[in-house]
């Protein structure tokens, strides 16, 4: 990670100075060096800041909505730096129209899966200061000293089923990772909960739904989610509840969410890694992912741009929705 | 006093929320048809007339749990059969992804139904509406969409 | 502030009976938002109308909601009613308290329980309803008659008549129906050949009347005025065009086995044969079952002898794709299987025959040469047993609930004629009911009775039964109130008709509804009697109830002056709940567009003003003219910016928190 990193922060820094690109979508530090958030850098001076580490989990498609639309008066593209994963995101976002391609430029990183500052935490090490990564190893700086931790063991949890090291869109590419495809299982805990009894799986979301506190957070990292006006913010839809008269939203919020998504949901796994409330949400996402798989054929949305989509598509001899009932299971 | 008890609990007797979208040429008829071949069904159903089974926003079926429905069946043309060529086909992708979902979240399968039934199709109507509300007797009242989310 | 009004209606005992009106109308009246409520013995009458009119100016109403029978029935009328009194007629809402309600609840606090609840849904969803403008549609001037029977060829002649075109589908190979295999037509005895087959030659020369014979329609897409049909033209094998109808294929083909259809089975036909003398169009036509050539690949000798040298064993189905403004159904009948009815031994002996059997067996052109022969033995029978009503007003449930009104007539007529010619046949009926209402067809039966001597007895067969060379009929004579055991020669059943077991596909594809026994329903049984609740859907003849042939010509005309009606006209008024997009909300994602069967969504780059936000987007723009309100696109719009007109997400959310409340 840290020679790709070094390779990616000159590169950028040569493409912003030749004047390729003028704006610069990537990550800065945060409070905590752990805090790596979403930035936009204008200058060549200001990507003193810009940084590619393993706490660089968060997804920068969404941010070309908005970027990809040049000021006028602006020549030279937007640069986005794209872990392989995003890159799903983009496309399905090209295929929805909501960025302007010939806009940008993406720098296609290489990615060894990132890390969860909170496991790591949970495996003991405190007085954190700083972090380096080098061949499957996070060595943790503490204040009582380093300490050194498996990256594996500390993966945020889209890492853990990462779906593969191929970047399925870019403009340039600066990676050292060979593809192994994809880790891990992704539908197990979909599987897990299908294994259940209906009582029980509705124990396990009634608990889980109900840590939720309306934050948006996963409605603001999505990058399905990037309607200009939410349903739930528009007062003329019928179901938004600003002024808290009516229960629907609070109950269903999650449960519209996930349908409004499915079959755009690229799986990237943002909604979970950014809950506060570390509610699983993509166990939505990944059943709907997974039962489109089972009922209409392998789909991955923004495998390719302008797919498309399972809802938006048919065949004459699709399964009838009694299917649900008639299937095994509980 | 026990007549008195005995009143109150016929009164407190539990009967059934059932929403039944039709789409307006195919099973909005057939429940015309129904009830102009006075074949009875109970009258728990209420029906909610469309344009088309694919005008069924998945919404419009978690709106009527969260507000108490105890089922909500969805009637359109038989596939093939759409007056507007396709959308019965829409509907039933999205209908059988929902169910699964209400499924995976622990509301019984019982409680949604997709039903094709044409115009000429009111024996099928009345059938498949005894059918589904007394699957929903059995199943009993639906607490649990609107349970799913204490805010507590 | 909206004000509403509410109506409810009695239709006389029919909602009155199970739904407790009053009830209905002080319910209404504590909806929010209603400022009155009536309820009246019949809405849809002109009283009725005057009290929702007069309410509406009186009480300035806002929005209307009538309690009465299906939409589907009245809502025009009612939106008529609105418009005239001033209110846009789309500010009215239908609770459906009829069909839904009160015809199917025999209790009537549920009744009643259930109609307020309906109500208040149509309150809710009418505070949301917005004033709306029809569009307008072109209507293609062409329309397409499905069947080429009597009544087909009826309508199509008027409509040709009044300058429109109009294609004639027919499954057959020839057009004529079932006309064309009758012998004589009550009550005038008249050749039934002789009066049809000039109209099939009519048919066939106008030049505004095309024929697709041995075809049948595959797919119906569109709308009143804009139908696209696509008509699967079934391989004859034989180039219609070409072939002179000279029959000489006919004569050589060494495959005689296959079953002659127009002689009801009675003989049989080469597999490559024109149906009759006066089929039209005059052309032969191949069976693939039964042809050597197709089956084995040997044989040929049909395209040996034919000098015309129309014989095409490669032929194949052709789909003709066709845009009409009107389409009529015509689909007929057939009769039903009589051997159902096994206590008559029809499908046991021989000379137990159906009807329309009879008719080929007395047809000069039929299998005997129109010589009444037993078809055990071909000798000629001295006593013929005539049993009415065989799967007609049946309660067994194997038959028809309904009477097929034309058997006690042509029963007459099949005992006059044969009286008449043989005079030596003793002729018996057994009937349930005599019924002959009809210009002089009461007299036509007393004379069959008075005159020819054919005895009329009233009561029942329970069972028939071949002993000694002859038939047994065990019967009960009801007026003498004995039983009866009769011997005789032939039995002929009067077997019930049922609609063309093709109607029910075809009506599907028209989306034409259809009652529980097959039978097309009207748009209203007494008032509308020709069209079918679907626009631009026209029923002609027995596809909409049994009925004679005078009766089916005059329904064909009343079908077709309906159909001229429709495309006299140059534009139509469309439905104007169709979809429209809010831009401010629309993402540009096209997922609308991907859904849309019409084509009716495109994307254009707008400059918007969002809140003083000035951009160009790319934002959704329904085409209102192409839109027909299906609501597909409206489901896949994630961000709600696409919406159904009267039939909103929050119009349609409201009815359902009615519902639930």
């Amino acid at each position: 990670m840290q020679r790709v990193s070094a390779k990616v922060l000159e590169r950028v820094r040569q493409l912003m100075a030749d004047g390729t690109v003028a704006k610069v979508v990537g990550w800065k530090k945060g409070e905590f060096f752990y805090d790596c958030a979403p930035s936009v850098f204008e200058t060549v001076e200001s990507l003193d800041d810009l940084v590619y580490d393993s706490f660089c989990a968060s997804n920068l498609s969404k941010y070309m909505i908005k970027n990809s639309v040049l000021p006028e008066g602006q020549t030279g593209k937007v640069l986005v730096l794209l872990k392989p994963c995003d890159t799903y995101s983009f496309n399905q976002l090209l295929t929805e129209h909501r960025i302007q391609r010939d806009n940008v430029y993406i720098l296609g990183v290489g990615c060894e899966g990132m890390v969860d500052i909170e496991k790591v935490k949970a495996q003991g090490v405190k007085g954190i200061i700083g972090a380096s990564e080098k061949d499957g190893i996070l060595t943790v700086e503490t204040v009582y000293g380093n300490k050194d931790v498996a990256v594996r063991d500390v993966l945020v949890n889209k890492c853990e089923t990462c779906k593969g090291k191929t970047h399925v869109i870019y403009d340039e590419l600066i990676s050292e990772n060979e593809d192994e495809g994809p880790a891990g299982d992704r539908f197990e805990g979909v599987r897990a909960l299908e294994a259940m009894t209906s009582e029980e799986r509705f124990a396990f979301w009634k608990a889980e739904l109900s840590k939720c506190i309306r934050c948006n957070a996963c409605r603001n990292a999505c990058p399905a989610c990037s309607c200009r006006k939410c349903v739930f913010d528009n007062n003329a839809s019928g179901i938004a509840s600003k002024a808290n008269t009516d229960s629907f939203e609070e109950k269903m919020f999650h449960i519209i969410r996930a349908f409004h998504v499915a079959g755009r949901c690229t799986d990237c796994g943002e909604c979970t890694r950014v809950c506060p409330q570390g509610i699983p949400l993509h166990l939505f996402n990944r059943k709907y992912i997974k039962d489109i798989n089972e009922f209409y054929g392998d789909y991955s949305a923004g495998e390719t741009a302008g797919q498309r989509g399972p809802l938006i598509n048919f065949t004459l001899n699709d399964v009838e929705p009694q299917i649900v009932s008639d299937r095994e299971g509980n | 006093m026990p007549m008195n008890e005995a009143n109150q609990e016929v009164k407190k007797e539990w009967k059934p929320k059932i929403v039944a979208f039709c789409c307006n040429w195919c099973s909005y008829a057939g429940a015309d048809l129904a009830g102009s071949s006075r074949l009875v069904y109970p009258a728990d159903v209420k029906i909610i007339r469309v344009p088309c089974s694919c005008r069924v926003n998945p919404m419009f079926i978690l709106r009527a749990f969260e507000k108490g429905a105890d089922g909500v069946i969805l009637c359109g043309c038989h596939p093939g059969d759409c007056h507007y060529s396709t959308g019965n086909y829409y509907t039933r992708r999205r209908m059988t992804l929902l169910f699964s979902m209400l499924d995976y979240i622990g509301v019984e399968k019982g409680r949604t139904r997709v039903e094709w039934v044409s115009a000429a199709e009111g024996v099928k109507f009345s059938t498949v509406m005894n059918n589904f509300v007394s699957k929903i007797y059995e199943l009993g009242e639906n607490v649990k969409v609107g349970d799913l989310r204490c805010k507590e | 502030m909206q004000r509403i009004g509410v109506f409810v209606c009695w239709c006389g005992s029919n909602i009155a009976a199970t739904v407790d009106v009053d009830r209905v109308v002080a319910e209404a009246k504590v909806q929010p938002n209603v400022v009155f409520a009536q309820d009246y013995q019949y809405m849809c009458s002109e009283a009725g109308q005057g009290i929702i009119r007069n309410a509406i100016a009186e009480h300035k109403l806002t929005g209307v909601v009538v309690c009465s029978c299906s939409p589907r029935m009245h809502e025009n009328t009612f939106r008529k009613a609105a418009e005239r009194a001033g209110l846009n007629p789309y500010m009215v809402e239908i609770a459906n308290i009829r069909e839904h309600c009160s015809w199917i609840h025999k209790d009537k606090e549920e009744g009643t329980e259930k109609a307020c609840v309906l109500m208040r849904a149509a309150v809710a969803k009418v505070l949301l309803n917005a004033p709306l403008k029809a569009g307008e549609s072109k209507v293609t001037k062409r329309a397409l008659v499905i069947g080429g029977g009597i009544a087909g060829i009826q309508t199509a002649l008027d409509i040709a008549d009044a300058g429109f075109e109009v294609d004639i589908v027919e499954k057959r190979a020839t057009i004529g129906g079932r006309m064309a295999q009758l012998d004589k037509t009550f009550p005038t005895l008249d050749c039934s050949a002789c009066i049809l087959t000039p109209k099939m030659v009519e048919a066939a020369a106008n030049e505004k009347v095309k024929l697709y014979t041995y075809s049948e329609v595959e797919s119906v897409g569109g709308f009143v005025g804009n139908f696209h049909v696509k008509i699967r033209k079934k391989a004859r094998f034989v180039k219609e065009d070409i072939c002179t109808g000279c029959g000489a294929c006919m004569a050589k083909c060494p495959s005689k086995k296959g079953l002659n259809e127009f002689n009801m089975n009675l003989n049989n036909r080469p597999a490559i044969y024109i149906p009759f003398a006066q089929a039209i169009p005059n052309v032969a036509v191949i069976d693939p079952e039964q042809c050597i050539k197709l089956k084995t690949g040997k044989c040929g000798l049909c395209e040996k002898v034919c000098t015309a040298g129309a014989i095409d064993y490669k032929q194949q189905d052709e789909i003709i794709e066709e845009e009409y403004g009107a389409i009529v159904m015509a689909t007929g009948f057939q009769p039903i299987d009589a051997s159902k009815f096994d206590e008559y031994s029809y499908s046991t002996c021989p000379d137990v025959v159906t009807s329309l059997e009879l008719e080929r067996l007395m047809n000069a052109a039929g299998p005997t040469g129109g010589v009444l022969l037993k078809p055990s033995d071909k000798t000629h029978p001295k006593s013929i047993t005539f049993i009415q009503c065989v799967g007609s007003r049946d309660v067994s449930g194997r038959g028809k609930c309904y009477c097929s009104k034309i058997c006690c007539m042509y029963t007459a007529k099949h005992a006059m004629l044969i009286r008449d010619k043989y005079p030596d046949v003793e002729v018996h009926v057994f009937y349930i009911d005599v019924r002959t209402p009809g210009k002089n067809f009461d007299e036509f039966y007393r004379r069959a009775v008075e005159q020819y001597d054919v005895d009329y007895i009233k009561g029942q067969v329970g069972k028939v039964y071949e002993e000694d060379g002859h038939l047994v009929v065990q019967g009960v004579d009801l007026i003498a109130n004995e039983q009866i055991i009769l011997n005789t020669d032939m039995v002929v059943l009067a077997t019930a008709i049922e609609p063309d077991p093709t109607a029910r596909k075809v009506a599907s594809m028209l989306t034409a509804s259809i009652d529980t026994n097959d039978f097309i329903t009207e748009a209203h049984p007494k008032l509308r009697p020709v069209e079918s609740p679907t626009a631009g859907i026209f029923l002609s003849g027995v596809c909409q109830g049994p009925k004679d042939i005078p009766e089916t010509v005059s329904q064909a005309g009343a079908a077709a002056a309906k159909v001229i009606g429709l495309l006299a006209k140059d534009k139509l008024l469309t439905n104007p709940c169709v979809s429209h997009s809010n831009e401010l909300l629309c993402n540009g994602c096209s997922c609308c567009e991907k859904v849309c069967p019409y084509g009716a969504i495109g994307y254009e780059d707008k400059l918007i003003n969002d809140h003083g936000v000035r951009e160009t987007r790319r934002v959704c723009v329904v085409n209102e003219a192409l839109c027909q309100g299906c609501g597909a696109c409206t489901v896949v719009c994630p961000s709600g910016a696409m919406d159904l007109k009267g039939f909103s997400n929050k119009q349609i959310m409201a009815e359902v928190d009615a519902i639930c409340r």
